[in-house]
């Protein structure tokens, strides 16, 4: 399978510190890959890194075949690169279906065609339709700041999907998720890539989530790959485990 | 807008519109300064409530509008009509230069750039007396006609300040329920999820403050011919402390916001002068009263009554 995203050789340093090791990773069209690995092993550093938030130190990045290494999140929006980040990341003021169509707008049309469309840019239909999907009917016309922690990480996650893009890097979409949602997020993401097509990369903590979701999972132990494979055998790597639990 | 709403605004717009009619001359100069100056404080409203970009320097826009106009017509003889959209062009395109600060810098790092920047003007203002007339001003700036009527009185000038102040609020209103107004929001609620959501934060940026610049300095162009004399001292940085203060006020990034801040900052003190020596203390007094209680500004009164809480 041709890959659709390639990183290879990935490095992030600070100082001495190596916080991405020269990672190499492929992901295919429409596949789920999972990212797990303890915390500070460098899983949010490799995706600012892939997704032009920092500047890797050494590296490259291909996305269809196209040198990306470095873009700016806003060239890579346009490429149909999205992302959910591990803190909440959403317009405060605005309301849970702005948001949503605030996601979704800038792809239609020109800047100065923009001015003169409609107030909701013709995305207010799929951002309703998104609204149902992720049962948020009832807040909808409600400022999104004012939404518990896990009502905003769902509108985190829907609004990455919005503009149906090729390829979205999913940052610890569980955390801070009541454990009864955790089940319908994955649903979710399933629906998702089975409606629009897209590949996925996520970081997780949740182990089962993750391997009930991702057909292929990478482990990460200090800026480096420990170990990479179908979710079954990555859990039952005994360097993974020691990564986790210790010796 | 709610039901409600519209009718609250016709019935202020046909009061504001009737009541001139039983004012004397400088009772009209104030309701008159009043719709100029709220050109300029839409226009930071779109900066600093919209956009989410601070600026202490919207008195510069007001002054270079007002300079531009007042040479373009006393010194070169040009009309009112082409000099309005050359000082608003100018206007524009300065705010525009002035925005690439805030790419770089955010917040009180941003107030300095457009602090500099104010003092900046006001200074060219002060000692280029061959264009400016420095410290004396500029004097006899004429007020236009419309198809031969003259606007020379106080109530004509008054209706036409009005009806202008209607239709920039009316194309603001239009612009902030475009996409845009949604992109200036995204902007000001978090730069960095806006900009992976294909919002080219860039072009918002410099969009914002040229656009509230021009508003300023169309402001400015009708503050010269209301008062007919325009002198450094009307732009200074205290001016654009007022600007920004009348925008808190009411209530940053609500669209009329800007109309209730800028009845505290220009006729409250005005109401306040029976009590002589002690109207301005008074006046500060008040303004820290309302953001104690009222951070949002006036127009978060209402959120209040919904919630039912007392101050955040």
């Amino acid at each position: 399978m041709t890959p659709f995203l390639e990183v290879k050789e990935m490095r992030k340093s600070y100082g001495a510190i190596n916080a991405v090791d020269g990672v190499t990773l492929s992901v295919g069209p429409g596949e789920i890959v999972g990212v797990i690995g303890p915390n500070g092993s460098g899983k949010t550093t490799l995706f600012n890194s892939i997704l032009g938030q920092i500047k890797p130190t050494g590296g490259a990045v291909e996305f269809c075949g196209e040198d990306i290494t470095g873009m700016s999140p806003l060239e890579l929006s346009r490429r149909g690169v999205g992302r959910t980040f591990q803190t909440l990341q959403v317009f405060v003021k605005l309301s849970v279906r702005d948001n949503l169509i605030a996601s979704a707008q800038e792809f239609k049309g020109t800047m100065p065609g923009r001015l003169f469309a409609k107030p909701d840019a013709g995305c207010g239909h799929h951002a309703d339709q998104m609204i149902d999907m992720f049962r948020l009917q009832h807040v909808a016309h409600l400022p999104a700041g004012n939404l518990s922690y896990g009502q905003q990480k769902l509108i985190d996650i829907a609004m990455a999907f919005m503009p149906a893009p090729r390829l979205v890097l999913l940052d610890e979409p569980c955390a801070g998720v009541n454990p009864s949602l955790v089940d319908q997020l994955r649903e979710l993401l399933l629906l998702l890539n089975k409606s629009q097509g897209g590949s996925f990369v996520v970081i997780e903590h949740n182990m089962d989530f993750i391997m009930k979701l991702c057909p292929h999972v990478i482990c990460m132990v200090e800026g480096k790959v420990l170990a990479e494979g179908p979710p079954s055998e990555v859990q039952a790597n005994r360097q993974v485990l020691e990564a986790y639990l210790g010796n | 807008m709610s039901k409600t709403q519209r009718i609250a605004l016709v019935i202020g717009l046909v009061l504001y519109a009737v009541l001139p009619q039983f004012l004397k001359s400088y009772g009209v100069y104030l309701m008159t300064l009043l719709c100029v100056y709220l050109m300029a404080a839409f226009g930071l409203n779109l900066i600093v409530g919209y956009a989410g970009q601070m600026s202490i320097g919207q008195a510069a826009f007001y002054g270079i509008g007002a300079y531009v106009a007042a040479i373009l017509m006393t010194k070169m003889g040009i009309s009112f009509w082409f000099a309005l959209p050359i000082a608003a062009i100018a206007c524009f395109v300065v705010g525009l230069a002035l925005g690439f600060p805030a790419l770089r810098v955010q917040h009180h790092y941003l107030a300095f750039a457009t602090l500099g920047f104010n003092v900046l003007v006001f200074l060219v203002m002060r000692n280029e007396e061959d264009l400016t007339g420095g410290t004396f001003g500029i004097s006899n700036i004429p007020r236009p006609s419309i198809f031969g009527y003259s606007l020379d009185g106080a109530l004509p000038f008054f209706y036409f300040a009005f009806v202008s102040v209607i239709l920039l609020a009316a194309v603001l209103w239009w612009l902030l329920r475009s996409p845009w107004g949604r992109a200036f929001a995204a902007l000001r609620d978090n730069p960095i999820r806006a900009e992976s959501t294909g919002v080219n934060i860039t072009a918002y940026t410099l969009l914002a403050f040229a656009i509230g610049a021009a508003c300023a300095g169309i402001g400015g162009v009708y503050l010269a011919a209301l008062v007919n004399f325009i002198e450094p001292g009307q732009f200074s940085l205290s001016v654009s402390l007022l600007m920004l203060l009348a925008v808190i006020v009411g209530g940053s990034g609500r669209f009329f916001g800007p109309v209730l801040g800028s009845i505290v900052v220009v006729l409250l003190p005005e109401w306040l002068r029976f009590l002589q020596d002690w109207y301005l203390a008074i006046f500060g007094f008040a303004v820290i009263v309302l953001m104690v209680y009222l951070p949002g500004g006036l127009l978060s009164l209402g959120d209040r009554f919904k919630s039912g809480g007392g101050t955040r």
